[in-house]
């Protein structure tokens, strides 16, 4: 291990230490256009996970399903920055696939149908 | 980067978002509790000491940081379409998010509590700002009643065209209906556009 490794597993180093040891460090993700509500989901042809980090696996884990950045952030305990720079790894290897857009003001059709949907919860 | 086509593979579903605003404590996490189908969950924006926004790692190391948490709640309305709510941060000062949140919405509720209108006011003033539709909903906290729709609206000098209703937030049914009522606004602006 570099000396510049052994201080990010350094616990004196703050708070920190653990987003940068996750992010191996990388500091800002390659995809850019992950939002809060993007949607992610783990690929049906996901690669050999051996060589992922655990929270790389964690999130493999979680999008079995799909779900938006912001409940794959929630649920890893994260903050939203760290959890980008890890889906976009995932993304660039194929592993996790992801909705194709930014966020876009919902046409007639889509709030009719949220409508219905939360008149019937 | 794998999207996702339409040769019927795996799919995502599209997410849209209302935003639960208002001042603090006029009850935006328990609207949010009341008609989410998960418990509400935190997300965390990473920010410096100075309360400015990281959108890169780089140059923080060593850094004092802190965090502003956002709650956010989930109603999947069929496979194919997922609403998520989400309660602005506590503190106006994070106009950053507030931009995040907006951009793409379906519209806001503004939560007031008549005790304390003026709380709601940066509030209202951001949505009308930037066009994103919205409705005030005047969240009925016991015995705190003190004003009628009219007079709320009077006294937030409101356009006639936004809907302010009445609500108890913490009531699943009530906090359902302000949502039904956002919806149908948006609606009737996205035809009044056309
Ligand atoms: N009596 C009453 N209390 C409420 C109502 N809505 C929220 N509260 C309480 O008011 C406090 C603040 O609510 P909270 O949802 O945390 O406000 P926020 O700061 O806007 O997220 C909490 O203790 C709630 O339990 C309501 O409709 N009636
Ligand atoms: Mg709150």
């Amino acid at each position: 291990m570099s000396a510049r490794e052994d201080w990010w597993y350094d616990e004196a180093a703050g708070p920190l230490v653990r987003p940068y040891a996750m992010v191996r460090g990388r500091t800002r993700p390659n995809a850019p256009d992950l939002h809060l509500v993007t949607q992610v989901r783990a690929s049906s042809f996901a690669s050999d996970q051996t060589s992922l980090t655990v929270e790389h696996r964690e999130i493999m884990a979680l999008c079995a399903r799909p779900l938006s950045v912001a409940e794959v952030a929630a649920y890893l305990d994260v903050p939203l920055i760290v959890v980008k720079v890890l889906l976009s790894d995932l993304i660039e290897r194929g592993d996790v696939i992801v909705q194709n857009s930014s966020p876009q003001i919902p046409d007639r059709d889509l709030l009719q149908a949220v409508l219905d949907g939360v008149r019937g919860i | 980067m794998v999207f996702v086509g339409s040769d019927g593979q795996l799919t995502v579903p599209t997410a849209v978002k209302i935003v639960i605003a208002g001042g603090f404590g006029t009850g935006k996490t328990t609207m949010v509790g009341s008609v989410s189908e998960i418990p509400p969950l935190k997300t965390e924006e990473l920010l410096t000491e100075a309360g400015v926004h990281v959108d890169d790692l780089a140059g923080i190391e060593g850094k004092d940081t802190t965090t502003v948490a956002l709650d956010f709640g989930r109603i999947t309305i069929n496979t194919k379409v997922v609403l998520y709510l989400f309660g602005t941060p506590g503190q106006n000062r994070f106009w950053f998010m507030w931009d995040e949140l907006a951009t793409g919405a379906i519209g806001a509720v503004v939560l007031v509590d008549t005790r304390r209108l003026d709380s709601s006011f940066p509030s209202i003033d951001f949505f009308e700002h930037r066009g994103i539709p919205f409705v005030v909903a005047v969240n009925c906290f016991d015995g705190a009643q003190l004003y009628t729709v009219d007079e709320v609206r009077h006294a937030l000098d409101l356009d006639d065209g936004i809907p302010v209703v009445l609500c108890d937030a913490r009531d699943r049914e009530s906090s359902k209906a302000v949502l039904v009522g956002l919806i149908q606004h948006s609606m009737n602006r996205l035809e009044a556009a056309v």
